[in-house]
């Protein structure tokens, strides 16, 4: 509790972030209270390690990791977002390393905490982002045996059988469209 | 054959000459049989209507009320249900074994039937090993259980019969040995002939000088029967129902026969051993001369039935005994237990 | 003959599930069993994956809300406000006072309804099956309460973005009163059932014992991370609705084993209860729903920029730049009767979230499932399901 009133807030986070890896941060950002630090991904299992063992920090916690996909928008095209949070200092932190569509991968941070292992695993699932050194990276909510990456914003959102749809699922189109008609929507 | 003078009450009852000739000893014979499958079934149907109807209230609910009047033509409707259902037997290569484990289960639990005495002239027999013989064929149910779960080609049917061979054999020494007390103190292994010990006390029941064998008695009776706290074997949370998992229609109802027919062979065993039969205490009916002219019959089934009542009771109350804590409570609480109370009993007895 | 050196043993390999009466839904473990003992345990997930993630990201913010009440459906309303306050944060929308109030005590009714149903099915899998019945006539009251509220009983869609659909009447309060009055005599009625009971104790103490450090490092939150000893609660550390107006514990457990998560369950029905009090005695007068806050009606376009919206409290950040073209992005959680539920939303400034990603807590204590069952029994497998309390549409999404 006594630390809470040190105050060491998102923004000391990020500073104390910078200082220790300065090659590393590309951008840091606030919005709404809530502090973003963007990082090249290429020394990131030593930044969670840090950010997780330093004794002023103390980001024990991981919330969150999620990737989101920018295509077109920006460059890198992918990002994989940490969002840490520190239990003694009531302080969240979120990290974003870019990966770029040409190298697809990043280190793996399972050896820091325990449960990234699923969340890493989804990020591969949804969008074919390699986690290198994690130890069992296979797909997790799709089928074994499913092509494409589903979180991509290139993945088609209907599927382009033609005639070869199944018949059950271009009778339900169908109706749909008929229900237009109604102003069903 | 007259030494065991069986069928006694039959006899009496059609008028048929004790000197008969062969065939219509026979015929008394099977008629008695008939008489009492027929009656047990009965009960038995009527024993699941009583169950779902104490842990309904026992649960704030009503249990069946649509089929009749407050339910009481469900069993019915159940055993029409299970009777019409197509019987599927899974992919497997013992599909005999597969057939044949029900069989023995009903099997086992309806040959104990014939050496209960339902009151002092109606058995159909009368052998001086009683005990023994129910404790021998209850025993036969395992091999059912087992071959059902090996015959199933499925792992939790595997692991529910292993779990129940495994439990069923450990809790019959407990049993058989709390059941040495009575056997001491009644200098016989013929039921009826216990009873008629018990009626030679003041107190008329050996429940009281064998409290300790009666509590063994009454627990290994849950865990031999497969019943809350000691399911186990059908665990529906676990092994979602165990050895007969992949049983239906006819066949599953075997097994369900087999589990309430057990569960009521137990109890008339208890209210033989420990309660004293058809009888009640000398020191009541003493007292109350009347009780007298009613027929031992149904204070047979009211005990009997107010076991039941225990079963169901604690199904409603308790949670289910891990595995290793159950053969814990068998091997080193109930068995000592058992030997323990041999021991005080036969120092008693010499004493006396 | 085989002498005793050349007999090889094999793991017998069990599916449990799917279908499976004690795993809550279509959550498929393959263990590995050397015996009765779990030597390998591998949970299969995705059976009700839905692509809510995925969806949400072609829906206007206020009708993707239909969408996250299918998360964790026997907590609908927490999964909603959960939702809103993340929108709301996201494009700075003021929720009024009454409405907080009111979010409150629905989220904490549903905490009741949600730890209902997670006695209710921990018992039964222990085998206690009169808690079951018992619970659920409980449950009734409440479920009647919402359809009182808002005509649904289980996925409410209750509230919106800046505030409640619409607002509580009398009668219902005094139900909810009334229901405060009553609710600390049933919980005792279920701790007598099964709190004194050695079977209980056999199968619950020192079972699943995952200390504070490695909860943490694994992710648990709710009252699977504080039943091991740590006083985490959304609730207490960054407030939202009126959270930091009503007084409440955190209770927290010592051995971090099921048993002290069941005590950490049970005793959040009681301050769970308190807080629907307090919200009740509280609740203040005016509007439930902000009337600049963007409704049904929300375009999929570029966000125009409203009346000037109101002063924001001292400390808030003012207000994104609606219609720019820069990605903003916030991570909202909420502490839902599971544990914690994230929301983190990119938005480029339209109407539609660009990417929503969804923290659930039943995926995290899905994904620490081999930690807990690796060397316990098959029995213990349906206790250790039990007491991380997961619902499948939440882990799945």
């Amino acid at each position: 509790m006594g630390r809470l009133e040190i105050g060491m807030g998102p923004k000391e986070a990020a500073e104390a972030l910078a200082k220790a890896f300065p090659s590393e941060i590309k951008e840091t950002a606030e919005f709404q209270g809530q502090v973003s630090v963007t990082v090249s991904k290429d020394r990131i299992r030593d930044m969670m390690r840090f950010l997780h063992d330093d004794p002023a920090l103390e980001f024990h916690f991981l919330s969150d990791i999620c990737g989101v996909d920018y295509l077109d928008k920006k460059e890198p095209r992918f990002e994989v977002v940490y969002n840490l949070f520190s239990l003694p200092n009531k302080t969240s932190l979120r990290i974003k390393a870019q990966v770029a569509a040409e190298d697809l991968k990043i280190d793996s941070v399972v050896s820091v905490w325990a449960g990234a292992n699923w969340r890493e695993r989804e990020c591969f699932d949804m969008f074919g982002i390699r986690f290198s050194g994690h130890p069992d990276l296979r797909r997790l909510l799709m089928p074994e045996d499913w092509d494409g990456y589903p979180l991509c914003k290139d993945y088609p959102l209907q599927s382009d059988l033609g005639d070869k749809e199944w018949q059950g699922y271009k009778d339900v189109i169908d109706t749909a469209e008929s229900n237009k008609k109604y102003g069903v929507r | 054959m007259d030494n065991y003078a069986i069928y006694d009450g039959l006899y009496a009852i059609l008028g048929i000459p004790r000197d008969c000739s062969l065939l219509l000893q026979f015929i008394a014979i099977m008629i008695n049989i008939v008489l009492v499958i027929a009656v047990v079934m009965l009960h038995v149907a009527y024993a699941t209507y009583f169950e779902r109807k104490v842990i309904g209230h026992m649960q704030v609910r009503l249990g069946p009320m649509r089929v009749g009047w407050h339910g009481l033509l469900q069993p019915i409707a159940d055993g029409l249900k299970l009777f019409f259902k197509e019987d599927i037997v899974p992919a497997t290569d013992f599909k005999a074994v597969f057939k044949l484990a029900p069989i023995f289960v009903v099997f086992a639990a309806l040959s104990s039937l014939a050496v209960i005495p339902f009151f002092s002239t109606f058995y159909i027999a009368n052998i001086n090993i009683g005990i023994l013989y129910i404790l021998a064929i209850s025993a036969v149910s395992t091999y059912g259980i087992i071959m059902a779960g090996w015959a199933s080609n499925s792992k939790y049917a595997f692991l529910g019969s292993l779990r129940s061979a495994a439990q069923l054999i450990s809790y019959e020494v407990a049993m058989g040995l709390s059941l040495v007390g009575i056997m001491i103190m009644a200098g016989s292994l013929n039921l009826k002939e216990i009873v008629s010990a018990q009626q030679q006390q003041w107190y008329g029941m050996y429940l009281f000088p064998q409290f300790l064998g009666f509590f063994v008695f009454t627990v290994a009776a849950f865990a031999e029967t497969n019943r809350v706290p000691f399911d186990l074997p059908e665990a529906e949370t676990e092994l979602v129902a165990g050895y007969f998992a992949e049983y239906s229609g006819m066949r599953f109802s075997l097994f369900f026969l087999g589990e309430y027919i057990a569960m009521i062979v137990m109890s008339s065993m208890s209210v033989l051993c420990f309660w004293g039969g058809w009888t009640l205490p000398p020191v009541i009916t003493n007292a109350i001369p009347q009780l007298n002219m009613v027929p031992g019959i149904v204070w047979f089934v009211l005990k009997v039935y107010g076991h039941i009542f225990v079963f169901y009771w604690v199904r409603a109350t308790l949670p289910r005994y891990r595995y290793d804590y159950l053969m814990r409570l068998g091997w080193k609480v109930l068995i000592p237990l058992a030997l323990a109370n041999i021991v005080i009993t036969s120092i008693v007895k010499y004493l006396a | 003959m085989q002498s005793e050196k050349e007999i090889t043993t094999k793991y017998l390999t069990l599916n449990m599930g799917p279908q499976h009466p004690a795993t809550h839904g279509v959550l498929r473990l393959v263990l590995d069993l050397d015996g009765e003992t779990v030597v390998k345990c591998t949970p299969h997930i995705g059976y009700l994956h839905r692509g809510m993630e995925k969806w949400s990201e072609s829906r206007t913010y206020p009708t993707a809300m239909p969408l996250m009440n299918r998360l964790d459906y026997v907590a609908a309303v927490a999964n909603e406000i959960g939702y809103c306050v993340a929108v709301e944060r996201l494009l700075g929308v003021e929720v009024p006072e009454r409405a907080k109030y009111i979010r409150t005590m629905t989220a904490e009714m549903v905490r009741i309804c949600s730890h209902i149903i997670w006695l209710a099915a921990h018992a039964i899998d222990i085998g206690a099956m009169t808690v079951f019945l018992y619970s659920m006539r409980d449950r009734e009251t409440l479920l009647d309460l919402f359809e009182m509220l808002c005509g649904a009983r289980l996925l409410h869609i209750y509230p919106r973005i800046g505030g409640v659909r619409c607002d509580v009447s009398q009668e219902f309060l005094d139900g909810v009163y009334k229901f405060t009055d009553k609710f600390p005599k049933l919980i005792e009625e279920y701790e007598t059932l099964i709190d004194q009971n050695r079977i209980w104790f056999q199968r619950t103490k020192g079972i699943g014992v995952i200390g504070a450090e490695e909860a943490i490092n694994l992710g648990l939150t709710g009252p699977t991370l504080r039943g091991s000893g740590v006083a985490y609660d959304i609730r207490k550390v960054s407030p939202y609705d009126a959270y930091d107006k009503v007084e409440f514990d955190v209770p927290v457990g010592k051995n971090c084993d099921v048993y002290d998560r069941y005590r950490c369950r049970m005793d959040e029905f009681r301050q769970s209860n308190r807080i629907i009090r307090q919200c009740v005695e509280k609740l203040p007068d005016g509007l439930v729903l902000n009337p600049d806050a963007p409704g049904l009606d929300m375009l999929p376009g570029p966000i125009k920029k409203a009346a000037p919206v109101p002063a924001p409290e001292a400390d808030a950040v003012p207000v994104m730049s609606p219609a720019g073209p820069a990605f903003t992005e916030i991570y909202s959680a909420t502490e839902v009767p599971k544990g914690e539920l994230g929301y983190y939303i990119v938005s480029d400034g339209t109407g539609k979230p660009y990417r929503m990603r969804i923290r659930t807590p039943s995926f995290m204590h899905i994904s620490a499932l081999p930690r807990f069952c690796e060397g316990n029994l098959v029995a213990d497998v349906i206790a250790l399901i039990g007491t991380i309390d997961i619902v499948l549409g939440e882990c799945d999404r």
